[in-house]
């Protein structure tokens, strides 16, 4: 993917609070997604992802705090902007009784009036159908659908309008493994092909790893991480872990500098040494050991410090 | 504004895709039928029934009422479910995420519940005629006022559908606020038997809503002019039946699109998202 992310950035947040009655959700939350760069936000159930969404989409407003989509305030842009914004939606028993093609020839019809030279809206329907892997379904009941093919139906109707930013709310949550692949592809495709700047949230880490430029990691109503998965992999210390056994005894080391401790250790037990592993630290560990860090109540900003393990 | 009259166009082809859609399907068929059937079987059991001093059979007097009824019940609560339960199930969040999509949405409705009370009306009055004689007395000019009060009763009372709709809570609440209100109406608005049978302040309360003023417009359309002394004061009293189902209209198409604007802003994903898990619940 190109790093050439040039203008305006589609989105930018700063200081964005939400508050439920005396429950504070986003207690100052600030980012940015620039033009056609994929960006996954990740965090705990209850972290205020969904609100974040939102919020952008335009479907809620903030307590506090300035937010710019696609240079718009998002609480007061009109319907041209709308239609240059995609939203998937998580419906789950809507238009029963219509088949896809008839919904999204019904749905895209709303972009026809937004249509340019440049950007022509809608997709064509049966084009679109073949890109998410339904037209054999393209005449079936929608009731009769099964769970992944609804949600591909929900990505289809999502990206009709050939968005220029695309909010994706959990969009693999019961998905199979075939599935998900194809919908990983389906992002490439949308990200590379179209241009289009997409903003996903996701529990799935290996989603988040694979698919994104980059990761927002949002937690006590705030992002305390920002960067590529290696950035963050990185600014969690102990980025490896070296395991090794001496006869029956074994041990575990958290280390930086991987191959000057395994070189000592050689040097060191030499014959002793009866078995090694080292294993590198993933997405995960970094995610958990950050969540942990904050969810246990202090740092206000990412203070980088040694994780006990 | 283009962009306005087209996704009103959209709506209104969605209007007609959603009633064929209903038309083939099994359940609505079921429905329209249920009701058919049952207003006939209870006019059969009262065709010999005459109405006290009148000469006129139970059938002819109460089949416009009853037309009026159904018009004005099936129009309110049609949509207040239909609203109620899109407003769970998603498929208003999905217009919501359309350029001008609620306007489309909206149009939609309005036409699929217009053009619902066609099958809804026909279902009876069809078999009605080949069932039982002398029920319409008054000729061109007696349809010529169904139409009419058809036209203004659909405008009176299609928008109050939408505001419950749009304020219940849930669908389940549609039974207590919608269908309990407009049931309670339908009985006191002189449908089953002349409205003075019932108390004064009865009556007082009933002419101050649609379905009475349906059905006594369209019991002016059908009846002979001989069955006025079954009236209130005497009168068909026209003039107030267009007067009273005008002002609902009125008031309908200034505070609908409000309430619904209202409610379309607090349309959002993880209020879909709430309804889904309730009514997972409601399944277990």
């Amino acid at each position: 993917m190109s790093s050439d992310y040039s203008g305006e950035p589609v989105i930018s947040v700063s200081g964005l609070r939400m508050a439920y009655g005396t429950r504070d959700i986003l207690t100052g939350v600030d980012f940015e997604v620039r033009q056609g760069e994929v960006v996954c936000l990740l965090g705990p159930n209850g972290a205020g992802k969904t609100t974040t969404i939102e919020i952008l989409e335009g479907f809620r407003l903030p307590s506090g705090g300035d937010v710019r989509v696609l240079g718009e305030d998002p609480a007061t842009a009109g319907d041209a902007w709308r239609a240059r914004v995609g939203v998937v939606l998580q419906s789950w028993r809507d238009h029963g009784r219509w088949t896809p093609r008839m919904l999204l020839g019904s749905l895209g019809g709303y972009f026809v009036p937004y249509s340019t030279p440049e950007r022509t809206r809608p997709y064509d329907v049966d084009e679109l159908l073949h890109t998410v892997g339904l037209d054999e379904h393209a005449d079936r009941k929608i009731a009769t659908l099964s769970g992944g093919q609804r949600r591909r139906l929900d990505v289809a109707v999502g990206i009709i309008g050939r968005p220029e930013l695309l909010f994706l709310d959990e969009p693999t949550a019961g998905f199979d493994p075939q599935a998900r692949r194809d919908f990983h592809e389906l992002v490439h495709r949308l990200s590379d092909l179209e241009g289009t700047s997409i903003l996903l949230t996701t529990h799935d880490l290996a989603e988040a790893e694979k698919l994104a430029d980059r990761i927002l990691i949002l937690t006590n109503g705030r992002i305390v991480a920002d960067g590529s998965a290696d950035e963050l992999t990185r600014q969690v210390a102990g980025t490896a872990e070296v395991r090794w056994a001496c006869g029956p005894e074994r041990f575990v080391h958290p280390t930086d500098d991987v191959v000057g401790f395994v070189r000592r250790l050689v040097e060191q037990q030499g014959d002793e040494l009866t078995d090694l592993e080292v294993r590198k630290a993933t997405l995960e560990d970094t995610y958990l050991a950050m969540v942990q860090r904050f969810e246990a109540g202090h740092g206000a900003a990412p203070v980088l410090e040694e994780v006990p393990r | 504004m283009s962009a306005t009259r087209y996704a009103i166009g959209l709506g209104l082809r969605r209007g007609w895709t959603e009633f064929l859609l209903s038309l083939r399907s099994p359940q609505d068929q079921g429905f329209y039928l249920f009701t058919a059937v049952g207003t006939l079987v209870f006019l059969w059991f009262n065709r010999d029934n005459e109405l006290e001093g009148t000469g006129l059979m139970y059938p002819t007097w109460a089949l416009p009422s009853i037309l009026g009824a159904l018009l004005a019940f099936g129009v309110v609560i049609g949509p207040a479910f239909a609203l109620a339960m899109e407003r769970e199930d998603g498929t208003l969040l999905r217009h919501k995420a359309l350029p001008h999509g609620m306007q489309g949405y909206v149009t939609g409705q309005l036409t699929y519940h217009s053009l619902s009370l066609l099958p809804s009306l026909l279902t009876i009055l069809v078999p009605s005629f080949l069932l039982f004689d002398d029920l319409m007395h008054q000729g061109a000019a007696g349809w010529l006022t169904v139409a009419w009060v058809v036209v203004l009763g659909l405008l009176a009372t299609l928008p109050l559908g939408m505001v419950i709709g749009s304020l219940v809570p849930s669908t389940q609440k549609v039974g207590t606020w919608g269908m309990l209100p407009v049931m309670l109406l339908t009985a006191i608005s002189g449908i089953f038997f002349p409205i003075q049978a019932l108390w004064g302040w009865v009556q007082a309360v009933a002419q101050v809503f649609p379905t009475y003023w349906i059905g006594l417009g369209l019991r002016s359309a059908f009846l002979p002019d001989s069955a006025v002394t079954l009236e209130l004061g005497d009168s068909w009293r026209t003039g107030a039946t267009v007067l009273v189902l005008g002002a609902w209209a009125v008031a309908g198409a200034l505070v609908t699109p409000r309430v619904l604007r209202r409610m379309a802003r607090r349309q959002s994903g993880s209020q879909v998202e709430a309804a889904r898990e309730a009514s997972l619940q409601w399944v277990r």
